[in-house]
């Protein structure tokens, strides 16, 4: 039997971009432990609109940890205190019954409030299509096994490709930065034969564009891999600032 | 499609740039205070002129002690500047802060250490302007603090300006609770200058970080014992 659990919320409700918003607080009773975070967060909303008021706006899509869309701070923690996970993954035995737990948007000048706890962050999109990406000519496919990669190299790219976009290292960095986001892209890539070719004007633009959405820089706190909800590393971030000091003597 | 063009300049001001300011110039001050904590053990030495000898030795190098003085004034400049911005920068980046904010816990590296790194920062840089005007710029010869050493030579008694200040209690503990903060500063400065210049990877990072905390330490330490040998010999 599933246990029934009391949790209270304190949510941070914000109407637009441009008015101020608060903390409210609502009790969900007939909470399961079985639920994912925003399972929970469905059944606030359910009683909020059979109570006539407004539902909390959040993002999600797959919900199971893939999509990169959900993302919210839950009890301080970008995606909840569980590591390894994003807060869809996030199940309510990870609390106590009667907890109060504060849910507040991902905040950064660069992720500005749409609505609620729903952020805009199309900054992350701004800086892949910058050059976060391997130019091919179009035609045939090439050959698989080609261009020869070691097993060390293809898992350790991998790791680095592991990236959802969500954007909980820009939230819980201290100082807003988008260094892993950025890096996980450039660290990727830079280990493999086809990244290597356009390796400095890749790193040179995607940290020009960092700076021009406005992040923050990074002082290696590495709060941003604890939250991580891939685990990735900061050793790209290292992995990123090579890559950048060889790209400015370099074409 | 080619690179951005990028300058020297636009390069270090760049956020990867700024990072490997504070990074060459920390390393920098970090040799610095290594040497000048080696240095000032030779206080406890048996030769009672060990350390005068040390600092004539010194001075007896001309330009080529200016050069590096000058280095060392333009590392601690530069490294407080782009630091301070750094953290200037922060603010911007994020205008409204959280409500509820903790750290997630290991692999986090936001210890305290990493949290106070502005503050640290700030005390060691007025702790640096009192500390060059009370023994740099303190009394010398002229003001009769001569030693002569072995060979003959008379030379400023730099070991008597130090005996003196450190039976004073707000030198003798002040110091040890200033060297305390600039183990820390070193805690994680150590471990992320090696970041910020890209000499981490996955299999190292454990290692390193441990070793930044001992260098820390043994720094702090090493500067902590010489005060309060003072104060409690005396
Ligand atoms: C002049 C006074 C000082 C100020 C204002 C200052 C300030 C700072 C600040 C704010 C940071 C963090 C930068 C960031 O957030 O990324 C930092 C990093 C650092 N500091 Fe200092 N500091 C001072 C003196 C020192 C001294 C004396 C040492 C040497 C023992 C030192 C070694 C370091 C190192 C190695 C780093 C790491 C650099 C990096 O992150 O790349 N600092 N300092
Ligand atoms: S909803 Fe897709 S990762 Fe959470």
């Amino acid at each position: 039997m599933a246990k029934n659990m009391t949790i209270n919320l304190r949510i941070w409700r914000q109407k637009g971009p441009e008015v101020p918003g608060k903390l409210v607080d609502y009790t969900v009773s007939n909470a399961s432990e079985h639920m994912s975070f925003l399972e929970l967060l469905d059944v606030l909303n359910e009683q909020l609109i059979a109570s006539g008021g407004d539902p909390v706006e959040f993002d999600s899509d797959c919900r199971e940890g893939i999509c990169g869309s959900c993302g919210v701070m839950v009890a301080g923690i970008a995606h909840g205190p569980q590591q390894l996970t994003a807060v869809c993954q996030l199940h309510m035995r990870s609390f106590k019954d009667g907890d109060t737990i504060t849910v507040e948007p991902f905040r950064a000048r660069a992720f500005p409030i749409i609505r609620d706890l729903v952020v805009d962050r199309s900054a992350f999109d701004r800086i892949i299509t910058a050059h976060g990406y391997v130019s091919v000519k179009t035609g045939s496919a090439p050959d698989a096994n080609a261009i020869p990669i070691s097993k060390d190299a293809a898992e350790e790219a991998m790791d680095f490709a592991a990236c959802i976009g969500c954007g909980a290292c820009v939230a819980a960095c201290p100082n807003g930065s988008a260094s892993l986001f950025t890096a996980a892209k450039i660290a990727h890539l830079a280990l493999l034969p086809q990244g290597q070719v356009e390796a400095s004007r890749r790193v040179v633009a995607m940290v020009d564009q960092m700076e021009a959405e406005g992040f923050g820089d990074c002082s290696n706190y590495a709060e941003c891999e604890a939250v991580c909800p891939k685990g990735i590393s900061v050793a790209g971030i290292a992995s990123m600032r090579r890559a950048y000091m060889k790209g400015v003597f370099s074409k | 499609m080619s690179r951005p063009d990028v300058t020297l300049m636009s390069a270090l001001m760049s956020p990867v740039g700024r990072k490997v300011l504070t990074g060459v110039t920390g390393i920098g001050l970090v040799v610095f205070v290594i040497v000048h904590m080696i240095g000032n053990l030779s206080y406890l030495l048996p030769d009672p002129q060990a350390y005068n000898a040390y600092a004539h030795k010194l001075m007896s190098w001309g330009w080529l002690l200016y050069t590096m003085e000058i280095g060392l004034a333009l590392c601690f400049l530069l490294h407080a500047i782009v630091g301070i911005s750094i953290q200037v920068r922060r603010r911007k980046a994020r205008p409204t802060g959280y409500k509820a904010y903790k750290s997630a816990g290991s692999p986090s590296r936001s210890g305290y250490s990493a949290r106070s790194m502005i503050l640290t920062g700030i005390i060691l840089l007025g702790f640096l302007i009192l500390h060059l005007n009370s023994f740099k710029f303190g009394p010398g010869e002229a003001e009769g603090y001569t030693a002569i050493l072995q060979s003959g030579e008379e030379v400023r008694d730099l070991r008597r300006l130090m005996t003196e200040k450190f039976q004073e209690p707000l030198y003798a503990f002040g110091y040890p609770v200033v060297m305390i903060l600039l183990g820390m500063h070193m805690r994680h400065g150590v471990w992320s200058a090696l970041q910020s210049l890209g000499m981490m990877s996955r299999r190292l990072s454990p290692y390193l970080y441990t070793f930044a905390a001992v260098l820390g330490a043994l720094v702090a330490i090493g500067f902590l014992v010489v005060p309060l040998y003072i104060y409690f010999s005396a």
